[in-house]
């Protein structure tokens, strides 16, 4: 049995099959717009009550998109696009490689272009001159012997016909990236507090913890906000990577949203972050240049050692509900004169002057930056894919397999040559038929050649 | 002059265009159409000016950024692309009817952004990639695209609706329905491949952000739902000959479709996406 004649394999590579396909995935895509998905059971009992919980349970709606009659639907999608693509391509593929020369004069007299000439002359002059006609139209020519005449074939872009092909290779090629991700990747997440580090994530969803191979420490943590205060401009964390399983040296990264840390094919996203409870201060006295860092909460006397400094923070002001500190008052006395207290802004240097001293002192809320942490092998696949796909849409779209011929027999009775000059397209008819206008315009323009 | 004057100036325009356009059809004012042809490059001008003036001034600001990211901005390029898709059309096929169905898309867009808060205000850190431009940019060719494919259809619905009953001298003045039906399929296809553009973009920009190309919120997932219709049209008419009143009437279903995608779900559903809108 012919594989044509089969029917299971007819049914899937029927364009009908496609349609269909299409649409389905189309309508069941809604759902998911319309049922807020992954939420806990809880939340579509007590939206949608028990009965209709279970019935989505049944159905995986909580997360349809990866439920088993999606991936059955997606599944049957690609076997149509496969199956049909083996069904036709050969096909295709012969229109693209095959030699026109061979073309049947029969079949040329019927061709949707067409235009007969007369002219006097030998046929193998005649050929050159029309050659050179083609040439100027821009038609690279070639020139094959009929039994009775010759034949002249110029075409363009015979390799556009591939171009749906590319398309529909593209979509299995994404499909591919996106399985290579999800077997072997993994999307998780991390909160890390300033100062402090970790060697492992925790997988979004399911929080099971994957070992990192190497470990990342928060150096630093900063938001910054725009003039008006209360839109953020920026999320910026400084990473640290030490790896101790090879010899690379430990290096630092800052990250800001949409400028990720990669390393060893694991990508860490700025994401989120969360204001902590305490401060980091910096002081330095300067006509000595003494430093010294501290971490403290608000509301503790602080007492610097090798001085006689004593500080702390006493108030401060939130700006978001998140807790963001966005002003410290700040208590400071190095026990000559009056102690100082003023309100400074987060994440400022102040100068404090003293009736001997001088002191910079900087301070700032201590963060822990939020990190959206992906393993995606198969990213390079799906763009991959992307790309083709682009480029065959262009192609499939665009450009189109124009070709003429030029057909020149002898009419001994006559003492003349008739010429055929013909062409045909595989798509925009508009557009070929003005290019094979100009052409036969130069056949009629040039006095060898009389209409027939 | 600031630049929500000029946007303001850009919206009497268009809506002066699309008037001009109308009386061009209904009153078979030829006289009219040169006056405007220049009516509509004006207000395209002044939308173009507009837009460049925005960007300065958020500059000025001290914010900077292109102005492609809140609905007013995106409503504004909207017009700005389907004048633009319009204008070269109009060349093209040098018929003004056509801008008697595209044109009154453009004036609505501009109208809509008048009904926004033209404010500039800062870009929230997510916002601020080169991808967003890059995105916005080609989201919008595709929808004006598919927004003048839809008014072809409806041209097509028109005339095709009055042809069999003694077509008055108003019908006749509209394009053959064979021209009609080649131009809704040629507007759909280079909608669909800005499209494709415009999906594949925000899938880079979104991996560039969060570490995910794909998260099925419902703005992505109803660009996906749009595309897949806009691929089912085309291989009906590819592979199964569909054409006439079906494709006019998918150019306009997949319009609605597209229009749920750019504003509905940003009222109607919640998502990543929603910050772009309000
Ligand atoms: C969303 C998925 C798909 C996309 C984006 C797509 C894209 C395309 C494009 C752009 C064309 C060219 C149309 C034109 O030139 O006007 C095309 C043609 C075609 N498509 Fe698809 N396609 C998809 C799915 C499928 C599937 C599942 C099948 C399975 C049967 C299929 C079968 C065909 C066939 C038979 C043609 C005509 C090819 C030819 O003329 O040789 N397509 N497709």
């Amino acid at each position: 049995m012919k594989k044509s004649d089969n029917m299971v394999w007819r049914f899937f590579a029927s364009v009908r099959l496609a349609l269909f396909s299409l649409l389905i995935l189309a309508t069941t895509s809604i759902i998911g717009t319309l049922i807020p998905q992954k939420n806990p059971p809880e939340f579509y009992i007590n939206s949608f009550g028990q009965r209709t919980a279970q019935f989505f349970q049944l159905l995986d709606v909580s997360d349809m998109y990866n439920s088993w009659w999606f991936i059955t639907l997606l599944l049957l999608f690609s076997v149509n696009l496969i199956v049909c693509t083996i069904d036709r391509l050969p096909n295709v593929w012969q229109m693209v490689v095959m030699n026109n020369l061979d073309t049947e004069p029969e079949r040329l007299e019927k061709m949707p272009s067409r235009q007969v000439f007369h002219a006097h002359g030998d046929a193998q002059a005649l050929a050159e001159l029309a050659t050179a006609l083609l040439t100027k139209n821009g038609w690279k020519t070639r020139q094959g012997n009929k039994p009775s005449g010759l034949l002249l074939f110029s075409q363009k872009n015979a390799w556009s016909r591939l171009g749906v092909y590319a398309v529909h290779l593209s979509i299995l090629i994404i499909f591919a990236g996106a399985i290579i991700g999800s077997l072997f990747g993994f999307k998780a997440g991390l909160m890390i507090p300033e100062g402090r580090s970790s060697d492992t994530v925790y997988e979004t969803g399911t929080g099971k913890p994957i070992p990192l191979g190497f470990t990342l420490q928060c150096e630093d943590f900063n938001v910054s906000f725009y003039a008006d205060g209360n839109t953020p401009k920026e999320f910026r964390s400084t990473l640290k990577v030490i790896d101790g399983s090879g010899k690379e040296t430990p290096f630092t990264k800052n990250i800001i949203v949409n400028d990720p840390l990669n390393y060893k094919g694991i990508t860490f996203y700025q994401s989120s972050y969360e204001p902590m409870q305490g401060f980091n201060i910096n002081i330095t006295n300067k006509a000595t240049n003494a430093k010294k860092f501290f971490q403290i909460p608000i509301g503790q006397k602080i007492h610097w050692e090798e001085t006689n400094i004593d500080f702390g923070i006493i108030n401060q002001e939130v700006r978001s509900r998140m807790g963001d500190v966005s002003k410290l008052k700040i208590w400071f006395s190095d026990g000559q004169g009056e102690p100082s207290i003023f309100w400074m802004e987060n994440n400022a240097t102040q100068t404090i002057s003293s009736p001997t001293a001088a002191y910079d002192f900087q301070a700032s809320q201590v963060y822990a930056t939020g990190l959206q942490v992906a393993k995606d092998p198969g990213v390079w696949t799906v763009y991959a894919g992307c790309t083709l796909m682009l480029i065959g849409l262009y192609v499939a779209f665009f450009l189109s397999h124009r070709r003429v011929w030029v057909y020149i027999v002898r009419e001994e009775a006559a003492d003349r040559c008739r010429i055929v000059v013909c062409g045909a397209t595989n798509k925009n008819k508009i557009a070929f038929d003005k290019e094979f206008a100009a052409l036969v315009e130069c056949f009629t323009h040039d006095s060898t050649f009389h209409n027939a | 002059m600031n630049s929500s004057q000029l946007l303001g100036i850009t919206t009497f325009a268009y809506l002066l265009s699309a008037i001009l356009y109308i009386a061009i059809f209904v009153f078979r004012a030829k006289k009219l159409g040169l006056f405007a042809t220049l009516i509509t490059a004006f207000a395209f001008l002044i939308n173009t000016a507009g837009i460049g003036l925005r960007w300065y001034e958020s500059h000025q600001m001290g914010i900077g950024y292109a102005p492609l990211s809140n609905m007013y901005e995106s409503l504004v390029f909207f017009a700005w692309s389907i004048a633009i898709v319009y204008l070269f059309m109009e060349i093209r096929y040098k018929n003004r009817v056509l801008g008697a169905f595209s044109m009154p898309f453009a004036a609505l867009a501009m109208i809509l952004a008048g009904l926004k808060n033209p404010d500039i205000k800062p870009l929230i850190p997510a916002l601020q990639s080169n991808w967003l431009i890059a995105h916005v940019i080609t989201c919008f060719i595709g929808y004006a695209a598919f927004a003048v494919a839809s008014g072809m259809g409806v041209m097509y619905l028109v005339k095709d609706r009055r042809t069999d009953k003694t077509a008055g001298p108003l019908i006749a003045s509209l394009p053959d329905l064979k021209a009609i039906d080649d131009i809704i399929h040629k507007t759909i296809l280079f909608g669909f491949l800005w499209l494709s553009a415009g999906i594949i973009s925000g899938a880079v920009w979104a991996n560039s952000a969060w570490g995910t190309y794909w998260s099925w919120d419902p703005k992505e997932t109803w660009s996906l739902i749009t595309w897949f219709i806009y691929a089912a049209t085309l291989h009906a008419r590819f592979t199964r000959g569909w054409g006439g009143r079906r494709i006019a009437w998918l150019a306009i279903g997949g319009f609605v479709s597209v229009m749920f995608t750019y504003y509905g779900v940003n009222y109607l559903l919640s998502g990543l996406h929603s910050y772009g809108g309000r």
